[in-house]
């Protein structure tokens, strides 16, 4: 820990830090622009220059950059020197030349970061009388729109998109005042994590269209602290809302899982919220078979007669409803009538995922995956399912360089050095999948298998050890067993029980021999695990196959999951959906339930993380959370609070989710936290042009949030911080002032709310043969989430229905490319593509293909006449490595 | 042992050294007699000796730089470039050495080579120069066929392959690790130093970059010893240089003198004087990018520390000549402009504030100036002007110019203020 002393001030800095993450850590404002805690320094802008003095007796100094300046034992800086300021005053000047005075107009207006900067530093008159550079702007897609005008060539946004997240189709451009940061050509950016560049721009170049579309200044947003609903990694967003609608998803630091970083789906696909297909009143189907809309207490009385008259009565939960939800239903209906909603196989993967998460086998946080030097994938499909741990592989694959920089003494954040050194080197990380996969670009080694094939290959892996013979999974046993901090990772996309169990049997061989060996197993959808710890005992299918009288839905679409037919049987149907869909329309009743934006809930993601996930905005006319519908039908409401409390002392497990957030009667000095901004000065006058009288602001009972400005914001813990601000610090680069150092945990953060405590020995898991299907569906990021397809912007990159397959096993079924070929009813253009395993044949998994769920090889049919749609996203991203 | 042992080989334009006569005149001897027998830290210890400081402008110690690289652990490449992309306005030296003695370089990298423990040789060479490349790039073929180049080179472990890189043709790729950045097909910005090449340079391995002069004196160094090579300098600095004059003289040109001669023999000896009716003004002593020297300097040695003291450069040596009939302001501006257009766009000062610069000093030229124009090129100066303001040193360099310019010509940028008008319009000279 050097000392060192800043305009006479001693500071005790971190080994190896540089000094403007120092300076930000101690609270001393100096500006920036090109450094980002993630990504390191490269000194391009010149912004946080501060006066470095040699030695005492140096009076002088000179100008350094400070993101580019190591601290060393007794090192003397200047930040106030005139000499610095006059500098940073200086750069300021020069970038505004050619930045255009469109603040008024301009998206980042009241969150820009470059506003704050230039207040910072004081530039006000300005002295240049020429002409400002001017672009044409691209392009990039339904996302992103971009303004090159307002750049001022940081850097950030390619240093982002290629050295980050591995993006190649956004570059910088031509040399310099005229530097281009965009597409070769106008196009759809590729890359699944594009919308980051929204907030990694320091200023209004790419902006988020889908909030373009019904803009909102930042100030005049409600927000709150949400946990994304998009999978099962359970990043933290805020979710931002005004006149009812939802504006916005921005990122949400949590430094154990998301960071400073989302993918695409989370950011865009929450406008599900806004749907036509909400259903927004309560319903009850008529004589026709149609739908009266009728009031809420109507059709919760009839619900209630219904209930009580019924001879059985079955309460489906749901893995993407809330804890409090399940709970809710469990306890109306009785624990022997609940079941978790989910298939056999979806059960049978989540007790392994259970038995793994307790056991004394590590499983790492989300954050932690990025410390990992050789990661093997067995069979998941990261970044279509969950995307934001594709991020993070790209990131633990720099261990090599990591290792390298320290070899050779170059600090960690000197990120361009470290860049230049490592240059492809890369940490082992090898990939066994059916089909090619979007990390493949970062891999050392791939093997495409069939499903079967991979459990196999995986078993071999984990015997490798013990036998003499050498060969490739002895080579891949003997690389994880001597790395310093081997990850094994699977999940659920190709819905195979075995394919967790071989991975756990991989992760419980090689830490025989590794002791710090890790395992990350990832669920399909944001509660999987909770739902599970709550009841995994019941089978859904079973329980219906009863026939009980009636059926109480949570949130389930039960046709989609289960086939069409699943509910004929059943008699009586209520059903809670805040979704129009397939089994809704076969309900009799039906409840117009919450969405995650109006709702408080708590989800445990992959990792067995709780966190709570608080309400954006009050609901409109009667739709209601569902668990608070649950209490109607029980006739016994109760708070959030208090099924967080049952849950806590029904179950061992859910001891800590009390911890994730205060209850509602928290208070910070007497006040509620604020959801609104101090400055939405509009909220008063926002229905004037209804009545001028000022209407009452709806009550929050169920949290310590209100729907209001009135209230604390800077005081608030994390988990109530509805969006970050802090004075001089608009933008979200304000985030640093919550941080304890930067880019460490956050200053409020509170217990710990891991739920596996305890550390049970596993046993390897005996393997019984699943024989499963060569006809492999292939999740999309958009696209095999039905909730985030809601989302307008989102679904317009939905795939077209394909068949991918490889040349040989196109010609045994006679397919071409850009042929034709039907399995059922649905009908898809061929695709050849060179990285579709043998025997294999891989399809989208988007609603539009449900129907051939469980299909084999044998019932996919030649069509002769076929006219391929021309998709062109498709033709560039999908088939890249194609043959055609 | 000849005094000007760079040029010695040359006779004129239309007939170069070829391989044959290089050889007659002792040329690949020191291969001979160095390679696999003298020790390569044999070698650095005479070019330290020797004291031959860089030719391509910062006049950095050559055998300093050397021995940074880390010993050979016998792992990966290690490489040798040679900076042939000679973009320097006013500059061409390099192009007469590479032209005219193409296997003095070649024999020159080897030995380096052999002292650095490189396997792979570039050189990068400015796009324009095509004579000079396929001389390159024939000599590179007649040195292989002769044992010179290749694996076990004169049977012993040492191997060296050597290739020629045209650059695409930017100014900065003569920064040295932007011309690695450029090499490795990425855009040729520079790099931050700390790491420096010699520890992570092309494709992160170790890597010296010299300049064609500075390579060019290895040979004769190796050949005839460092005590020979210092006592050719005139004053501190040893060896030779080439030194240039291009403007209003008789006779511009390129001669090789030795270190230490003072600039009055060069303009007034060598380059025969002013031309009929012109008088000196002002000069840029090495190069565009280093500070004005007037008549007052003429009595200055050439060599780096003298420069320094007297407030500019040495450069590369090769003097770009301000007449008195050239307008200043016009001159200035026009370096300012290329250097703006050269500006690789990576940081601010350079990238915005180079064209600001070239903005004011084109209003002022064209008589349209105020007063506070000079504020405002005196703060941008000092914002640009200084190293470590900046992420390499092109916008400093760039400031030179501009900041002695304001010194020595004040009177004419206050006249064009004043008047709104330039007295010297009928003559843009160099416009």
């Amino acid at each position: 820990m050097p000392t060192i002393f800043v305009d006479g001030k001693p500071i005790e800095a971190k080994d190896g830090a540089n000094l403007l993450e120092t300076l930000l850590g101690e609270g001393i404002n100096v500006p920036y622009f090109c450094w980002h805690p993630a990504m390191g320094s490269i000194g391009a802008c010149r912004q946080c220059a501060v006066v470095g003095y040699a030695n005492e007796e140096d009076t002088r100094g000179r100008i350094v950059m400070s993101c580019m300046t190591p601290v060393m034992e007794g090192a003397r800086f200047s930040v106030d020197e005139e000499k610095a300021s006059s500098f940073r005053e200086s750069v300021i000047e020069n970038l505004m030349l050619n930045h255009p005075h469109d603040c008024p107009v301009c998206e980042e207006g009241g969150e820009c970061h470059l506003q704050d900067m230039t207040v910072m530093v004081g530039h006000r008159d300005r002295h240049y009388e020429g002409l400002k550079t001017t672009y044409r702007n691209q392009y990039l897609g339904p996302f992103i729109g971009h303004e090159m005008n307002r750049c001022i060539t940081c850097y950030r946004c390619v240093r982002y998109y290629q050295d980050y997240a591995g993006g190649d189709d956004l570059n910088a451009f031509g040399s310099r005042d005229r530097v281009f940061f965009g597409r070769a050509e106008p196009g759809v950016l590729e890359n699944e994590f594009s919308g980051n560049l929204i907030e990694v721009c320091p200023t209004g170049v790419f902006t988020d269209k889908t909030f373009s579309k019904h803009y909102t200044r930042k100030w005049d947003l409600q927000s709150a602290p949400t946990v994304c609903q998009g999978c099962s990694v359970g990043c933290n967003t805020y979710t931002a809302e005004r006149y009812g609608e939802i504006r916005r998803v921005h990122n949400r630091y949590n430094n154990e899982v998301n960071g400073y970083f989302l993918c695409d789906r989370g950011r865009f696909g929450a406008q599900h919220v806004n749907s036509v297909n909400r259903i927004p009143r309560a319903g009850v189907r008529n004589k026709d078979g149609l739908y009266d809309a009728v009031k809420l207490d109507d059709a919760i009385e009839k619900s209630r007669l219904i209930i009580k008259s019924s001879r059985s009565i079955l309460g489906i939960g749901s893995p993407t409803a809330s804890l409090e939800a399940n709970e809710a239903l469990r306890q109306l209906v009785g624990e022997a009538n609940y079941c978790n909603g989910m298939t056999d196989a979806e059960r049978e993967m989540n007790q392994v995922m259970l038995e793994v998460l307790a056991s004394d086998l590590h499983s790492p946080t989300i954050a932690e995956i990025e410390t990992y030097d050789a990661i093997i994938i067995v069979g998941e499909d990261l970044t279509n399912h969950a995307p934001r741990l594709a991020l993070s592989i790209r990131q633990a694959v720099r261990q090599r360089a990591t290792e390298l920089a320290k070899e050779s003494g170059i600090a960690l954040w000197h990120d361009a050095a470290v860049r230049e050194l490592a240059q492809h080197e890369k940490s082992p990380l090898i990939i066994l999948s059916p089909m090619a996969d979007r990390l493949d670009d970062v891999a050392s080694d791939i093997k495409r298998l069939a499903p079967d094939d991979i459990v196999k290959t995986v078993t071999q892996i984990s015997l490798a050890n013990d036998k003499p013979e050498a060969g490739w999974c002895r080579e891949i046993s003997d690389l994880l067993i001597n790395a310093r901090r081997p990850l094994i990772i699977s999940g659920t996309s190709l819905a195979s029980p075995n394919l967790l169990k071989a991975a756990s049997n991989l992760a419980l061989s090689i830490s025989k021999q590794n002791a710090n060996t890790g395992i990350f197993l990832c669920a399909s959808q944001s509660n999987s695990i909770g739902t599970s710890l709550l009841e995994n005992e019941h089978s859904t299918e079973a329980m219906l196959a009863t026939n009980p009288e009636t059926i109480i839905v949570l949130e389930n679409d039960l046709c989609h999951r289960f086939g069409p037919d699943i509910l004929e049987n059943i008699d009586k149907r209520i059903m809670l959906t805040a979704l129009d869909n397939d089994t809704a329309s076969k309900a009799d009743i039906l409840l117009p339930a919450a969405s995650f934006a109006e709702a408080e809930g708590t989800f445990i993601n992959s990792e067995g993380r709780a966190q709570r996930s608080m309400a954006v905005f009050k609901s409109k006319g009667d739709i209601t959370p569902s668990y608070q519908l649950l209490g109607m039908l029980s006739g016994e409401p109760k708070h959030a609070s208090t099924l967080q409390t049952d849950l806590a002392s029904a179950h061992e497990v859910f001891s800590s989710i009390v911890n994730c957030s205060p209850d509602e009667n928290f208070r910070i000095l007497g006040n509620k936290a604020a959801r609104m901004t101090h400055r939405s000065s509009g909220r008063t006058a926002m229905n004037a042009n209804i009545s001028v009288r000022e209407p009452r602001q709806p009550e929050d009972a169920e949290s310590a949030l209100a729907f209001s400005m009135e209230g604390n914001q800077q005081q608030a813990p994390a988990s109530l911080r509805a969006y970050t601000w802090s004075p001089g610090w608009n933008s979200n680069q304000s985030i640093h002032k919550f941080q304890a150092g930067i880019g460490g945990p956050d200053k409020s953060a509170v217990s710990r709310t891991a739920l596996f405590q305890q550390k049970a020995s596993l046993t390897p898991y005996e393997l019984v043969p699943e024989n499963l299907s060569t006809v492999v569906g292939q999740h999309h990021i958009f696209g095999s989430d039905p909730v985030s397809n809601e989302a307008t912007e989102l679904a317009s990159l939905v795939p077209a229905p394909y068949a991918r397959i490889n040349s040989a096993t196109a010609a045994s079924l006679s397919l071409v490319n850009r042929g034709g070929v039907k399995c059922g009813d649905l009908q898809m253009t061929v695709l050849i593509d060179s990285q579709v395993a043998d025997g294999c044949l891989v399809y989208p998994l988007i609603p539009a293909t449900n129907m051939i769920t469980g299909a084999s090889l044998s019932d996919f049919v030649a069509i002769d006449d076929w006219h391929p749609v021309d998709d062109a996203r498709q033709a560039s991203i999908i088939t890249s490595d194609g043959e055609n | 042992m000849s005094s000007t042992p760079l040029t010695k080989n040359i006779v004129d334009q239309v007939r170069p050294t070829g391989f044959t006569r290089y050889e007659e005149r002792g040329g690949y001897s020191a291969v001979r007699d160095t390679i696999g027998k003298v020790d390569p830290d044999a070698v650095l210890e005479i070019i330290k000796d020797a004291n031959l400081r860089g030719r391509g402008g910062a006049g950095f110690p050559t055998g300093m730089k050397w021995s940074f690289v880390p010993k050979p652990n016998g792992q990966g490449h290690r490489y040798l470039v040679a900076n042939a992309d000679e973009m320097e306005p006013g500059t061409f030296k390099d192009r007469l050495l590479m032209e005219q003695d193409p296997h003095q370089l070649i024999e020159g990298m080897i030995l380096s080579a052999y002292t650095i423990t490189a396997d792979t040789g570039y050189i990068f060479i400015r796009g324009e120069y095509h004579l000079a490349i396929s001389r390159l790039r024939e000599a590179i073929m007649q040195a292989e066929a002769a044992g010179y180049l290749g694996n076990h080179i004169q049977g012993s472990e040492f191997s060296f392959r050597l290739h020629v890189h045209v650059s695409a043709g930017r100014y900065i790729c003569g920064e040295e690790t932007a011309l690695l950045n450029s090499l490795e097909g990425k855009r040729a910005t520079p790099r931050t130093k700390p790491p420096f090449p010699q520890v992570s340079g092309l494709w992160g391995r170790p890597t010296i970059v010299n300049n064609v002069e500075t390579l060019c004196n290895i040979t004769h160094i190796v050949t005839y010893g460092a005590a020979w090579f210092r006592a050719l300098g005139r004053g501190s600095d040893g060896g030779t240089k080439l030194f240039g004059a291009s403007g209003r003289v008789k006779r511009p040109g390129c001669w090789e003198l030795p270190m230490g001669t003072p600039i009055r023999e060069i303009i007034e000896d060598c380059a025969g004087g002013m031309a009929d009716g012109y008088q000196l003004k002002g000069f840029l002593p090495g190069g565009a990018s280093t500070d004005f020297l007037t008549k007052d300097h003429l009595d200055v040695p050439m060599e780096y520390e003298t420069i320094m003291q007297a407030g500019s450069r040495m450069g590369t040596g090769t003097m770009i000549i301000l007449d008195d009939r050239a307008c200043p302001i016009g001159m200035i501006a026009n370096l300012e402009k290329f250097f703006a257009r050269e500006s690789c766009g990576f940081c601010t000062p350079c990238r915005e504030g180079l064209p600001w610069v070239q903005q004011v000093l084109d209003k002022i030229d064209s008589g349209n100036g105020v007063m506070g124009d000079l504020d405002i090129l005196e703060r941008q100066g000092n914002f640009i002007g200084a190293i470590g303001n900046t992420h390499c040193a092109h916008a400093p360099g760039a400031m030179e110019p501009l900041v002695s310019g304001l010194k020595y010509f004040r009177d004419d940028f206050i006249e064009h203020i004043e008047q709104k008008t330039c007295r010297y319009s009928t003559n843009k000279g160099m416009r």
